[in-house]
């Protein structure tokens, strides 16, 4: 009834092919961007910042980086945590060595140095394909943290190996550091989850875009049809490191605040955030959102109705936690093996015929 | 999500703020670390329980004891930091250097003591730098100095060769530095072995030992690790005796599946052992009869129960203090912290609480936020089944630690911006 | 200088049987993925599982007893018995068939034809499933697992060779029983999927499965046999590796020493899992001994992967893996 594209007319292609070509959508999407950026930023506190929201903007840049690379380009990856971990001292190294330079330039900085880091880790990927790329990742992903962890000059020599971040501003709002402000926190990974999406869009929806996409669905076909397979590969790996390189540069300078590499980037965070990207859909950027909200959510939503709602102990909480999100995602990938994103693309083919389905 | 976030909102508005004193726990009952998460979260929930039922609270105010699970992961420690943290509570003891780090810039912006005992950041024994932070009664680099301490009374260490095997992580390199000073300062030979995590797999690090025959080994482990390096050092035949571990490589879970082999494995403590106390007969009678016991109630007198029953201990000690000095009965976090720096444990403290020569007597000042870095030794009866001390209570060697201490301390004023208090 | 050949020598050794531990591991993935080109994740959980149950049967302990405990306020924590170790395996064995049979009807049996990736995200699901139900099951604490294996040092090998070469060599027995445990283990899988009717429509299936249904050979069944298997596999990884360190929760995590192996030896191959693992064992542990002291030391968790992708570049199937032919 309000969502149909009759009386919505294109008369050009850059209408034709904007993102969100129904009238409706892209009043909804302006009114969350309205509420995200003008209404909570007021009203969030601390426990709201740290438990929600923050998290899930970051991981959701991670997600969108990752969804790049698996879901548009095809190839596995399960090097995430580590390649946060580059973003993360790649920040902490240029705030401690340049306190005088913008947090606004460090961390895409950082993304740019994870980028390259990526893209050489991104080499095999030439050669070898499938689970074998993936287990292949690994080999990043553990060398990595052994990296950091053994070599004192990216830690500052400090006497545990852990590093914290000091305290930045950007005009004179503290964003990092252990003063920083609620609203402050969120408003920063706001603005970087906001320009990534719309980068990532433009990107994957261009000829780039296209070119990932060919060499996920088979790439000798590709190949033959004039796609350069190892231009393609290693500009997803690049891109995609550029967004893990932001979202560990975030995860560490405003979320933790502090980090030591083999526990805050371990290969734990490298399937969280695969998980992430296939709950919520491969090949869509909202997925990455959906994904993300999910798997944030989840665990403090259960945690607070099993023991703040029902009063449980909290170790029994905590492993019919792990059974029940265990049984979520089994039950989602049966119902819907494409994600959330296919859900809510269903959703809305419903809803434009709703309430007359014939 | 609309609907989860309403749900959320709805539960976090429903639980009611009460004038308890609240003790947050952040335990970890799950996760790779459970099995020594589990016995410490019970004990510091019972001791509570204890004072609750037999004392009605601290100075007559109910405890409250908020438990929130970690699972040693650093994410949902910070949430359950700021779960908890509007409710009041008074002291944060997350059992977990990874979250220790975390929460130092966060309690000390929110004023919220830090109590991190025998774990955490050893510099933060500095109180001019690290207001809210806590270390006594005994740290890491302590632990170092009492474990070379323990190899020199038996016997001349020059020229010895002493091996510190080691989780390789934050927690398992910081003995590094003191054993190093120690090195140059009594001349015997340090080799480093660590350990990836988690540490299943270590048979080259034992081949390694086999062939260097160090004289001692020295170990800073935690989890499976433990368990593993008892087994390895049993099955290469190192003498038990020779090997000692940091008090968190110093539980019954870490000896009992080598079986009789750990017979004679040494361990540090800062604490007594066992369950010969004149307090347990109120625990059972109170807490554990009365069906009020935390978890299964089946750890009483471990080595990780008496740990966690401690630090409820001493929080509760320097509660007394904060309402002695303060005078008023509902204490807010920055009243308790003032109680932790003015908290001073005497053998009279001990025997009255029924805890008679459980830990060492030591003095919290606005300067030395880490106690007088006294420990004791422990050996592993693997007949009997329990741990024994076989020293007392000694103390470390402070030239080398205060030196490190001030240094490293001084790097994170630098570091963080921070002026020297206590002035 | 003799005296560091000699220990290279000791070091090879044991990473050979370091090796066949981590084979052990493998040997299960292999079996799924050749059946039923799933990669299995949760192959490290069921590990963990099984011992659990294991030790749990052995004990006497009864299943859920804390959340029934919690819910109607009783005191309950073992039935009273020990049950003898051959026994329990057998009750094991069970309870993974039973696992097997319930995996294959509720979850795999709606994802046929599913692309890999769903496939494998679905097994970690599953293994988050398991370790929740494990630990309230059988509870979080470690457990003591002892089925008679003997442990500890080799007398006879270390006297020989103290004897002959001047330095006694260290063999752990536990190793050298791992070590025939899997020489059996592989044996009677090769003797089952060549001289069995159910062995070779297991074969069948993995070479083709649509020519394997037109025959009449049940899909489901395969599948169900095939996770039995695995089932029965992890049971010997978990109590290998469980009377090492005590059953634990660290013990899912073995699966991380096995993709290495995997990787190496390819994921379709059963003595591509063994040959894989003997060079990975090998390799990491001489890489430590050679070079670790250099850069000090931990590199046996990233050396292996580094060993395998190296493997890789110049075999992306894996030394035994099939050729992956591809067609437009």
């Amino acid at each position: 009834m309000f969502y149909r594209e009759a009386g919505d007319f294109n008369t050009s292609y850059p209408e034709d092919s904007q993102t969100f070509p129904i009238k409706f959508d892209r009043y909804r999407y302006y009114v969350v961007l309205a509420v995200a950026f003008l209404v909570i930023p007021f009203i969030i506190n601390d426990y709201w910042a740290n438990a929600v929201f923050v998290p899930f903007l970051i991981y959701a840049i991670a997600a969108i980086g990752l969804n790049i690379l698996t879901g548009y380009c095809g190839q596995v990856s399960l090097g995430t945590g580590g390649f946060m971990a580059v973003g993360a001292y790649a920040v902490y190294k240029l705030m401690t060595s340049f306190p005088e330079v913008s947090m606004l330039i460090h961390v895409p900085l950082a993304g740019l140095i994870t980028a390259g880091v990526v893209t050489v880790f991104g080499l095999p990927s030439l050669r070898i394909k499938g689970f074998y790329l993936a287990v292949a990742t690994l080999a990043a992903q553990f060398f990595l943290v052994w990296l950091f962890n053994k070599v004192p000059w990216f830690y500052n020599y400090s006497a545990s190996g852990q590093i914290s971040s000091p305290e930045r501003d950007v005009f004179g709002i503290i964003i990092t550091g252990p003063n920083t402000e609620a609203w402050a926190k969120y408003v920063i990974c706001l603005i970087f989850v906001t320009l990534a999406a719309v980068i990532a869009r433009n990107l994957t929806r261009g000829s780039v875009g296209r070119k990932w996409m060919a060499i996920r669905d088979m790439d000798i076909a590709a190949e033959i049809i004039g796609v350069n397979p190892m231009m393609a590969k290693l500009t997803a790996f690049a891109v995609s490191g550029f967004f893990i390189g932001i979202a560990g540069a975030l995860f560490f300078s405003v979320y933790l605040g502090a980090a030591e590499v083999g526990e805050s980037f371990g290969i734990d965070k490298s399937f969280l955030v695969l998980f992430m990207v296939i709950i919520g859909g491969l090949g869509s950027i909202f997925g990455s959102f959906a994904g993300a909200a999910f798997m944030v959510l989840l665990p403090v939503l259960l945690k607070n109705v099993f023991v703040g709602f029902l009063g449980w102990p909290t170790d029994l909480a905590a492993h019919l936690q792990f059974i029940v999100a265990g049984g979520l995602i089994i039950v989602f990938l049966i119902m819907e093996p494409h994600g959330l994103a296919q859900l809510w693309r269903l959703a809305k083919e419903k809803l434009r015929l709703w309430p007359f389905p014939h | 999500m609309k609907f989860t976030t309403l749900a959320v909102a709805a539960i976090m508005a429903a639980s009611p703020v009460m004038a308890d004193l609240v003790f947050p726990s952040l335990s970890y009952r799950t996760g790779p670390y459970a099995a020594n998460g589990i016995p410490f979260a019970d004990g510091y929930e019972d001791y509570f329980t204890l004072l609750n039922e037999r004392d009605g609270g601290i100075g007559g105010v109910p405890t409250k004891v908020i438990e929130c699970e970690t699972g040693y992961n650093t994410e949902k420690g910070v949430e359950c930091y700021e779960a908890t943290k509007a409710e009041g509570a008074l002291v944060y003891q997350p059992l977990s250097t990874g979250i220790t780090y975390q929460l130092i810039p966060k309690v000390t912006a929110d004023g919220i003591p830090l109590h991190t005992m025998g774990y955490g950041r050893t510099s933060a024994k500095n109180g001019k730098v690290f207001s809210n932070v806590f270390n006594y009664p005994a740290n890491y680099w302590d632990g170092a100095s009492h474990a070379v301490n323990h190899i020199m009374s038996q016997g001349d260490i020059k020229g010895k060769k002493i091996a510190l095997v080691y989780h390789n992580s934050a927690y398992g390199k910081e003995p590094i530095r003191t054993l190093e000073e120690l090195s140059k300062k009594h001349g015997f030979e340090l080799t480093l072995i660590p350990v990836d995590h988690p540490g299943q797999e270590q048979k080259s690090q034992w081949l390694q030992i086999r062939r260097e025959k160090p004289d001692n080994v020295i170990m800073y482990g935690w989890g499976v690790m433990n368990q593993v390096a008892i087994q390895e050092a049993a099955n290469i035949r190192f003498p038990m005796e020779n090997f000692i571990g940091i008090w968190w490589s110093g539980s019954e879970n870490d000896v009992l599946p080598a079986g009789d082999k750990a017979n004679g494995y040494k361990a540090l403590t800062f604490h007594n052992l066992g369950d010969d106390y004149p307090l347990y007969d109120d625990l059972r009678k109170y807490v554990v009869d009365a069906g009020k016991a935390a978890g299964a109630g089946d750890q009483l007198g471990t080595a990780l129960y008496n740990r966690g029953m401690y630090a409820a201990m001493l929080a509760a000690e320097a509660a007394k203090t904060a309402q002695e000095l303060s005078g008023q009965k509902e204490l807010t976090p920055a009243l308790m912290r003032d109680g932790m720096e003015a908290l001073e444990i005497t053998e009279e403290k001990m025997a009255a609480i029924g805890l008679p020569n459980f830990g060492p007597t030591f003095k919290v000042s606005c300067e030395n936020h880490g106690g007088d870095g006294l420990g004791a030794v422990a050996q592993w009866d693997a007949t009997a089944g329990e741990w024994s001390l076989i020293t007392g209570y000694e103390g470390s060697d402070q030239d080398v630690i205060q030196g490190l201490v001030d240094e490293d301390s001084a790097a994170f004023a630098a570091e963080s911006n921070i002026d020297e208090g206590c002035k | 200088m003799p005296e560091q050949l000699l220990f290279a020598m000791e070091v090879t050794l044991n990473g050979l049987m370091a090796g066949v531990l981590y084979a052990l591991v493998a040997l299960g993935f292999v079996l799924i993925f050749k059946a039923s080109g799933i990669f299995n994740y949760a192959q490290g959980v069921m590990a963990l599982f099984a011992a659990l149950t294991l030790v749990g049967i052995m004990e006497g302990q009864i299943p859920f007893a804390h959340i029934i405990n919690a819910i109607f306020g009783t005191e309950l924590h073992h039935f009273g018995w020990h049950v003898p170790a051959l026994l329990a395996i057998i009750l094991t064995a069970g309870v993974m068939v039973l696992f097997a049979w319930l995996v294959q009807r509720y979850i795999f049996q709606h994802l046929v034809n599913q692309e890999p990736i769903i496939l494998f995200m679905a097994t970690i699901g599953l293994a988050y499933f398991l370790e929740g139900v494990g630990d309230l099951m059988w509870g979080s604490d470690i457990k003591k697992l002892d089925v008679g294996l003997p442990q500890g040092i080799n007398d006879w090998i270390d006297v020989t060779t103290l004897e002959a070469l001047g330095y006694g060599f260290f063999i752990d027995n536990l190793d050298i029983s791992a070590t025939v445990v899997a020489v059996f283990l592989v044996a009677a899988l090769i003797i089952f999927s060549q001289y069995t009717k159910q062995g070779r429509a297991l074969r069948a299936v993995a070479d083709d499965h649509q020519a394997a249904l037109s025959v009449g050979i049940s899909l489901n069944f395969i599948w169900v046999l095939v996770w039995s298997i695995a089932g029965f596999v992890a049971l010997v990884a978990g109590i290998m590796w469980g009377a090492k360190s005590g059953v634990q929760f660290s013990l899912s995590l073995i699966a991380l020493k096995a993709l290495p192996v995997l990787m190496l030896g390819g994921f379709t191959s059963i003595p591509g899992a063994i040959v894989g693992g003997l060079i990975i064992g090998v390799g990491e542990k001489l890489f430590e001994f050679a070079i670790g002291p250099l850069v000090g030391g931990a590199t046996e968790n990233w050396f292996a992967y580094v060993l395998a992708l190296l493997f890789l570049v110049f075999r992306p199937q894996g030394l035994f893996g099939e050729k992956i032919i591809e067609r437009v």
